[in-house]
Protein backbone atom coordinates (compact mmCIF):
# COMPACT_ATOMS: atom_id res chain seq x y z
CA UNK A 1 0.00 0.00 0.00
CA UNK A 2 1.57 3.66 -0.81
CA UNK A 3 -0.22 5.11 1.46
CA UNK A 4 -0.52 8.98 1.67
CA UNK A 5 -2.14 9.58 5.01
CA UNK A 6 -2.70 8.00 7.90
CA UNK A 7 -6.01 6.11 7.53
CA UNK A 8 -6.17 5.27 11.46
CA UNK A 9 -6.99 9.09 12.10
CA UNK A 10 -9.10 9.93 8.47
CA UNK A 11 -12.03 6.55 8.86
CA UNK A 12 -12.35 7.04 12.66
CA UNK A 13 -13.10 10.52 11.79
CA UNK A 14 -15.22 9.50 8.80
CA UNK A 15 -17.42 6.88 11.16
CA UNK A 16 -17.30 10.25 14.11
CA UNK A 17 -18.99 12.29 11.50
CA UNK A 18 -21.66 9.81 9.94
CA UNK A 19 -22.53 9.00 13.34
CA UNK A 20 -23.09 12.30 14.41
CA UNK A 21 -25.24 13.07 11.95
CA UNK A 22 -27.55 10.24 13.35
CA UNK A 23 -26.70 7.50 10.40
CA UNK A 24 -26.38 4.11 12.21
CA UNK A 25 -27.29 1.60 9.34
CA UNK A 26 -23.59 0.30 8.03
CA UNK A 27 -24.07 -1.37 4.96
CA UNK A 28 -21.40 -2.58 2.22
CA UNK A 29 -19.52 -4.62 0.02
CA UNK A 30 -15.86 -4.44 1.67
CA UNK A 31 -12.66 -2.80 1.02
CA UNK A 32 -9.57 -2.23 2.58
CA UNK A 33 -10.19 1.55 2.15
CA UNK A 34 -13.41 1.54 4.60
CA UNK A 35 -11.81 -1.26 6.69
CA UNK A 36 -11.76 0.59 9.86
CA UNK A 37 -15.20 1.99 9.48
CA UNK A 38 -16.68 -1.51 8.97
CA UNK A 39 -15.21 -2.51 12.11
CA UNK A 40 -16.24 0.27 14.24
CA UNK A 41 -20.02 -0.43 12.77
CA UNK A 42 -19.35 -3.78 13.87
CA UNK A 43 -18.53 -3.02 17.72
CA UNK A 44 -21.14 -0.23 18.03
CA UNK A 45 -23.75 -1.26 19.80
CA UNK A 46 -26.22 1.73 18.51
CA UNK A 47 -25.33 0.72 14.64
CA UNK A 48 -26.77 -2.11 12.26
CA UNK A 49 -23.96 -3.23 10.18
CA UNK A 50 -25.34 -5.33 6.68
CA UNK A 51 -22.89 -6.87 4.59
CA UNK A 52 -24.14 -7.03 1.38
CA UNK A 53 -24.02 -9.51 -1.58
CA UNK A 54 -23.78 -6.67 -4.16
CA UNK A 55 -23.72 -2.94 -3.66
CA UNK A 56 -27.39 -2.56 -5.46
CA UNK A 57 -28.88 -4.24 -2.58
CA UNK A 58 -27.87 -1.07 -0.43
CA UNK A 59 -29.17 1.09 -2.34
CA UNK A 60 -32.36 -0.23 -2.01
CA UNK A 61 -31.70 -1.20 1.61
CA UNK A 62 -31.05 2.49 2.47
CA UNK A 63 -34.36 3.71 -0.01
CA UNK A 64 -36.80 1.23 3.00
CA UNK A 65 -35.02 2.48 5.53
CA UNK A 66 -35.57 5.71 5.21
CA UNK A 67 -39.23 4.73 4.88
CA UNK A 68 -38.89 3.80 8.21
CA UNK A 69 -37.19 6.77 9.66
CA UNK A 70 -33.59 5.16 9.64
CA UNK A 71 -30.06 6.76 8.19
CA UNK A 72 -27.88 5.00 6.75
CA UNK A 73 -24.60 4.72 4.38
CA UNK A 74 -23.23 2.46 1.56
CA UNK A 75 -19.98 1.95 2.15
CA UNK A 76 -18.28 0.61 -1.54
CA UNK A 77 -15.21 0.47 -3.96
CA UNK A 78 -15.57 2.53 -6.76
CA UNK A 79 -15.89 -0.47 -8.97
CA UNK A 80 -19.28 -1.74 -7.00
CA UNK A 81 -20.71 1.85 -8.80
CA UNK A 82 -21.70 0.19 -11.69
CA UNK A 83 -23.50 -2.81 -10.06
CA UNK A 84 -26.09 0.34 -9.02
CA UNK A 85 -26.85 1.98 -11.74
CA UNK A 86 -30.26 1.02 -12.26
CA UNK A 87 -31.04 1.20 -8.99
CA UNK A 88 -30.31 4.48 -8.33
CA UNK A 89 -33.09 5.19 -10.33
CA UNK A 90 -35.52 4.06 -7.16
CA UNK A 91 -33.61 6.75 -5.71
CA UNK A 92 -34.20 9.34 -8.05
CA UNK A 93 -37.81 8.54 -8.64
CA UNK A 94 -38.56 8.46 -4.93
CA UNK A 95 -36.66 11.61 -4.34
CA UNK A 96 -35.10 9.51 -1.80
CA UNK A 97 -32.26 10.81 0.51
CA UNK A 98 -29.02 9.12 -0.40
CA UNK A 99 -25.59 9.00 0.97
CA UNK A 100 -22.72 6.47 -0.31
CA UNK A 101 -19.11 6.74 0.52
CA UNK A 102 -17.19 5.34 -2.04
CA UNK A 103 -13.25 4.13 -1.77
CA UNK A 104 -11.46 4.92 -5.67
CA UNK A 105 -9.69 2.45 -7.75
CA UNK A 106 -8.67 3.35 -10.78
CA UNK A 107 -6.94 6.87 -9.56
CA UNK A 108 -3.80 7.92 -8.81
CA UNK A 109 -1.18 6.03 -8.48
CA UNK A 110 -3.34 2.93 -9.38
CA UNK A 111 -1.29 -0.23 -9.87
CA UNK A 112 -3.55 -2.33 -11.36
CA UNK A 113 -5.30 -2.06 -14.93
CA UNK A 114 -8.25 -3.88 -14.71
CA UNK A 115 -9.22 -1.27 -12.33
CA UNK A 116 -9.33 1.69 -14.53
CA UNK A 117 -12.30 1.22 -16.35
CA UNK A 118 -14.79 1.39 -13.68
CA UNK A 119 -12.48 3.79 -12.13
CA UNK A 120 -12.90 6.27 -14.66
CA UNK A 121 -16.73 5.53 -15.43
CA UNK A 122 -17.42 6.16 -11.92
CA UNK A 123 -17.81 9.76 -11.54
CA UNK A 124 -19.60 10.21 -15.05
CA UNK A 125 -22.03 6.99 -14.29
CA UNK A 126 -22.90 8.58 -10.88
CA UNK A 127 -24.11 12.28 -12.27
CA UNK A 128 -25.83 10.50 -15.32
CA UNK A 129 -28.17 9.14 -12.38
CA UNK A 130 -28.55 11.77 -10.50
CA UNK A 131 -26.06 11.96 -8.08
CA UNK A 132 -23.68 14.36 -7.12
CA UNK A 133 -20.25 13.54 -6.41
CA UNK A 134 -17.65 15.70 -4.40
CA UNK A 135 -13.60 14.23 -4.40
CA UNK A 136 -11.90 14.39 -1.00
CA UNK A 137 -8.45 14.55 -1.44
CA UNK A 138 -6.76 14.83 2.05
CA UNK A 139 -7.97 14.22 5.66
CA UNK A 140 -9.23 17.71 6.38
CA UNK A 141 -11.86 17.04 3.72
CA UNK A 142 -12.98 14.18 5.50
CA UNK A 143 -15.46 15.63 7.95
CA UNK A 144 -16.78 18.73 6.11
CA UNK A 145 -17.58 16.23 3.22
CA UNK A 146 -19.87 14.25 5.43
CA UNK A 147 -20.79 17.39 6.98
CA UNK A 148 -22.06 18.51 3.76
CA UNK A 149 -23.56 15.37 2.21
CA UNK A 150 -25.61 14.66 5.53
CA UNK A 151 -27.02 18.06 4.87
CA UNK A 152 -27.85 17.78 1.20
CA UNK A 153 -29.18 14.30 1.76
CA UNK A 154 -31.70 14.59 4.75
CA UNK A 155 -32.60 18.43 4.17
CA UNK A 156 -32.45 18.75 0.48
CA UNK A 157 -33.70 15.34 -0.33
CA UNK A 158 -30.34 14.76 -2.92
CA UNK A 159 -28.23 11.60 -3.57
CA UNK A 160 -24.91 12.21 -2.53
CA UNK A 161 -21.55 10.54 -3.02
CA UNK A 162 -18.03 11.26 -1.41
CA UNK A 163 -15.32 9.92 -3.44
CA UNK A 164 -12.42 9.06 -1.38
CA UNK A 165 -9.05 9.96 -3.61
CA UNK A 166 -6.10 7.44 -4.05
CA UNK A 167 -4.43 10.45 -2.91
CA UNK A 168 -6.12 9.78 0.53
CA UNK A 169 -6.58 6.23 0.60
CA UNK A 170 -3.24 5.07 -1.06
CA UNK A 171 -2.64 2.92 -4.15
CA UNK A 172 -2.25 -1.07 -3.53
CA UNK A 173 -0.13 -3.20 -5.34
CA UNK A 174 -2.51 -4.84 -7.07
CA UNK B 1 -51.94 -24.13 -8.78
CA UNK B 2 -53.89 -21.04 -7.24
CA UNK B 3 -55.26 -18.28 -9.06
CA UNK B 4 -53.10 -14.92 -7.69
CA UNK B 5 -55.40 -12.55 -7.61
CA UNK B 6 -57.86 -14.53 -5.34
CA UNK B 7 -54.93 -15.33 -3.03
CA UNK B 8 -53.13 -11.70 -2.59
CA UNK B 9 -56.93 -10.67 -1.84
CA UNK B 10 -57.04 -13.51 1.26
CA UNK B 11 -53.54 -12.43 2.62
CA UNK B 12 -54.73 -8.47 2.31
CA UNK B 13 -58.29 -8.57 3.07
CA UNK B 14 -58.80 -7.33 6.61
CA UNK B 15 -55.00 -7.13 7.43
CA UNK B 16 -53.32 -6.72 10.58
CA UNK B 17 -53.25 -2.73 11.58
CA UNK B 18 -49.41 -3.34 11.69
CA UNK B 19 -48.61 -5.00 8.39
CA UNK B 20 -47.38 -3.35 6.18
CA UNK B 21 -46.92 -4.68 2.46
CA UNK B 22 -44.26 -4.22 -0.40
CA UNK B 23 -45.03 -4.98 -3.76
CA UNK B 24 -42.16 -6.02 -6.57
CA UNK B 25 -42.21 -4.60 -10.13
CA UNK B 26 -45.25 -6.10 -12.17
CA UNK B 27 -47.88 -8.49 -11.57
CA UNK B 28 -47.35 -8.26 -7.59
CA UNK B 29 -47.92 -4.53 -8.03
CA UNK B 30 -51.21 -4.83 -9.84
CA UNK B 31 -52.12 -7.73 -8.07
CA UNK B 32 -51.67 -5.85 -4.47
CA UNK B 33 -53.50 -2.81 -5.94
CA UNK B 34 -56.39 -4.54 -7.37
CA UNK B 35 -57.15 -5.62 -3.41
CA UNK B 36 -57.26 -1.61 -2.72
CA UNK B 37 -55.40 1.22 -1.70
CA UNK B 38 -53.93 1.18 1.05
CA UNK B 39 -51.58 4.15 2.69
CA UNK B 40 -49.11 1.10 4.25
CA UNK B 41 -48.91 -0.39 0.78
CA UNK B 42 -45.22 0.32 -1.24
CA UNK B 43 -45.64 -0.82 -4.70
CA UNK B 44 -42.33 -1.20 -7.31
CA UNK B 45 -43.29 0.14 -10.56
CA UNK B 46 -39.38 -0.28 -11.14
CA UNK B 47 -36.10 -1.04 -10.12
CA UNK B 48 -36.32 -4.89 -10.38
CA UNK B 49 -34.48 -7.34 -8.03
CA UNK B 50 -33.86 -5.41 -5.17
CA UNK B 51 -37.94 -4.88 -3.85
CA UNK B 52 -36.14 -7.61 -1.17
CA UNK B 53 -33.48 -5.21 0.41
CA UNK B 54 -36.00 -2.46 0.26
CA UNK B 55 -37.93 -4.48 2.54
CA UNK B 56 -35.21 -5.60 4.64
CA UNK B 57 -34.26 -2.12 5.40
CA UNK B 58 -38.04 -1.14 6.55
CA UNK B 59 -38.51 -4.22 8.49
CA UNK B 60 -35.24 -3.31 10.30
CA UNK B 61 -35.97 0.17 10.97
CA UNK B 62 -39.73 -0.61 12.13
CA UNK B 63 -39.19 -3.98 14.04
CA UNK B 64 -42.84 -3.06 15.33
CA UNK B 65 -44.65 -3.61 12.33
CA UNK B 66 -45.28 -6.81 10.30
CA UNK B 67 -43.44 -6.76 6.48
CA UNK B 68 -44.78 -8.62 4.36
CA UNK B 69 -43.27 -8.54 0.81
CA UNK B 70 -44.61 -10.19 -2.63
CA UNK B 71 -42.21 -10.72 -5.12
CA UNK B 72 -42.60 -12.49 -8.45
CA UNK B 73 -40.17 -15.26 -9.35
CA UNK B 74 -38.14 -13.02 -12.11
CA UNK B 75 -37.84 -10.62 -9.70
CA UNK B 76 -36.37 -12.99 -6.85
CA UNK B 77 -34.10 -14.76 -9.92
CA UNK B 78 -32.34 -11.59 -10.85
CA UNK B 79 -30.69 -10.93 -6.90
CA UNK B 80 -30.59 -14.17 -5.55
CA UNK B 81 -28.10 -13.11 -2.87
CA UNK B 82 -31.04 -10.71 -2.13
CA UNK B 83 -32.47 -13.97 0.09
CA UNK B 84 -28.78 -14.55 1.62
CA UNK B 85 -28.57 -10.97 2.77
CA UNK B 86 -31.82 -10.75 4.72
CA UNK B 87 -31.54 -14.25 6.47
CA UNK B 88 -28.11 -13.14 7.82
CA UNK B 89 -30.10 -9.92 9.45
CA UNK B 90 -32.73 -12.38 10.18
CA UNK B 91 -35.27 -10.22 10.54
CA UNK B 92 -38.81 -11.57 12.88
CA UNK B 93 -40.82 -9.22 11.52
CA UNK B 94 -40.51 -10.14 7.48
CA UNK B 95 -42.31 -12.42 5.60
CA UNK B 96 -41.77 -13.26 1.97
CA UNK B 97 -44.32 -14.54 -0.46
CA UNK B 98 -43.10 -15.81 -3.72
CA UNK B 99 -45.80 -15.71 -6.29
CA UNK B 100 -44.00 -17.84 -8.89
CA UNK B 101 -45.64 -18.43 -12.14
CA UNK B 102 -42.78 -20.03 -13.82
CA UNK B 103 -42.88 -17.53 -16.54
CA UNK B 104 -42.04 -13.61 -17.45
CA UNK B 105 -45.96 -13.25 -17.58
CA UNK B 106 -45.49 -9.62 -18.91
CA UNK B 107 -42.91 -10.19 -21.74
CA UNK B 108 -45.19 -13.09 -23.44
CA UNK B 109 -44.75 -15.94 -21.06
CA UNK B 110 -40.99 -16.77 -21.20
CA UNK B 111 -40.20 -19.71 -19.08
CA UNK B 112 -38.06 -18.98 -16.04
CA UNK B 113 -35.75 -20.81 -14.05
CA UNK B 114 -37.90 -22.18 -11.87
CA UNK B 115 -40.27 -23.49 -15.31
CA UNK B 116 -36.96 -25.80 -15.34
CA UNK B 117 -35.03 -27.08 -12.16
CA UNK B 118 -34.58 -24.00 -9.44
CA UNK B 119 -36.82 -24.49 -6.64
CA UNK B 120 -37.15 -20.85 -4.76
CA UNK B 121 -37.85 -22.38 -1.43
CA UNK B 122 -35.33 -24.49 -1.32
CA UNK B 123 -32.46 -21.31 -2.12
CA UNK B 124 -34.69 -19.30 0.62
CA UNK B 125 -33.96 -22.55 3.39
CA UNK B 126 -30.03 -22.74 2.16
CA UNK B 127 -29.60 -19.53 2.61
CA UNK B 128 -30.67 -19.37 6.22
CA UNK B 129 -34.63 -18.67 6.08
CA UNK B 130 -36.18 -19.67 9.84
CA UNK B 131 -39.04 -21.35 8.31
CA UNK B 132 -39.73 -21.98 4.37
CA UNK B 133 -42.81 -23.70 2.64
CA UNK B 134 -43.68 -24.82 -0.85
CA UNK B 135 -47.54 -24.53 -2.21
CA UNK B 136 -48.22 -26.52 -5.15
CA UNK B 137 -51.49 -27.06 -5.26
CA UNK B 138 -55.04 -26.02 -3.53
CA UNK B 139 -54.86 -25.93 0.20
CA UNK B 140 -56.81 -23.67 2.49
CA UNK B 141 -55.62 -19.78 2.31
CA UNK B 142 -56.28 -19.85 5.96
CA UNK B 143 -53.30 -21.70 6.80
CA UNK B 144 -51.37 -19.90 4.31
CA UNK B 145 -52.54 -16.27 5.89
CA UNK B 146 -51.90 -17.62 9.32
CA UNK B 147 -48.20 -18.10 8.36
CA UNK B 148 -47.73 -14.94 6.25
CA UNK B 149 -49.48 -12.63 9.01
CA UNK B 150 -47.92 -14.39 11.99
CA UNK B 151 -45.35 -16.83 11.82
CA UNK B 152 -41.58 -15.79 12.76
CA UNK B 153 -39.69 -14.48 10.35
CA UNK B 154 -37.64 -14.51 8.45
CA UNK B 155 -39.95 -16.69 6.67
CA UNK B 156 -40.34 -17.63 2.53
CA UNK B 157 -43.68 -19.23 1.20
CA UNK B 158 -43.14 -20.20 -2.47
CA UNK B 159 -46.46 -20.47 -4.09
CA UNK B 160 -47.45 -21.45 -7.57
CA UNK B 161 -49.74 -19.63 -9.18
CA UNK B 162 -51.62 -19.96 -12.37
CA UNK B 163 -49.53 -18.21 -15.02
CA UNK B 164 -52.63 -15.53 -16.57
CA UNK B 165 -52.43 -12.27 -18.20
CA UNK B 166 -54.95 -10.24 -16.05
CA UNK B 167 -56.08 -6.82 -16.35
CA UNK B 168 -53.28 -3.98 -14.76
CA UNK B 169 -54.76 -2.40 -11.69
CA UNK B 170 -52.51 0.86 -11.06
CA UNK B 171 -51.49 1.57 -7.24
CA UNK B 172 -51.88 5.19 -5.80
CA UNK B 173 -49.64 6.88 -7.72
CA UNK B 174 -46.61 6.56 -10.30
CA UNK B 175 -44.94 9.03 -8.80
CA UNK B 176 -42.11 7.81 -6.51
CA UNK B 177 -42.16 11.12 -4.36
CA UNK B 178 -45.79 10.98 -4.45
CA UNK B 179 -45.43 7.56 -3.16
CA UNK B 180 -43.07 7.76 -0.50
CA UNK B 181 -44.15 10.73 1.51
CA UNK B 182 -47.45 9.25 1.86
CA UNK B 183 -46.51 5.77 2.86
CA UNK B 184 -43.23 7.44 5.14
CA UNK B 185 -45.77 10.02 7.21
CA UNK B 186 -48.28 6.33 7.74
CA UNK B 187 -45.46 4.02 8.68
CA UNK B 188 -44.24 6.40 10.97
CA UNK B 189 -47.19 8.74 12.22
CA UNK B 190 -49.70 5.93 11.99
CA UNK B 191 -51.28 4.49 15.07
CA UNK B 192 -51.90 1.27 13.94
CA UNK B 193 -48.79 -0.33 15.14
Amino acid sequence: MISQENPSIWQDQLYDSLRRHDITLFSYVPDAGHAIIINRSLNDPNATSVPLTTEEEGVALLAGAHLGDQRGVLLMQSSGVGNCINMLSLIAIGRFPFVTVISMRGDFGEQNPWQFPMGQGTQPCLEAMGTRCYRVETSSEVAPAVDAATGMAYRSDQSVAILLSQRLIGAKKF
Amino acid sequence: MLQRRALVASLLEHRPANMVVVSSLGNPTWDVASVGDHELNFNFIGAMGQAGPFALGLAMAKPDKRIVLFAGDGELLMSLGVLATIANQAPANLAVVALDNESYVETGNQPTATAGPTDLEAVARACGFVQTRSVVEEVPLDDIRDMVWGGEGPLFVNIKIVAETLPLVFPYSFDGATAMNRFRGAVNDSKMG
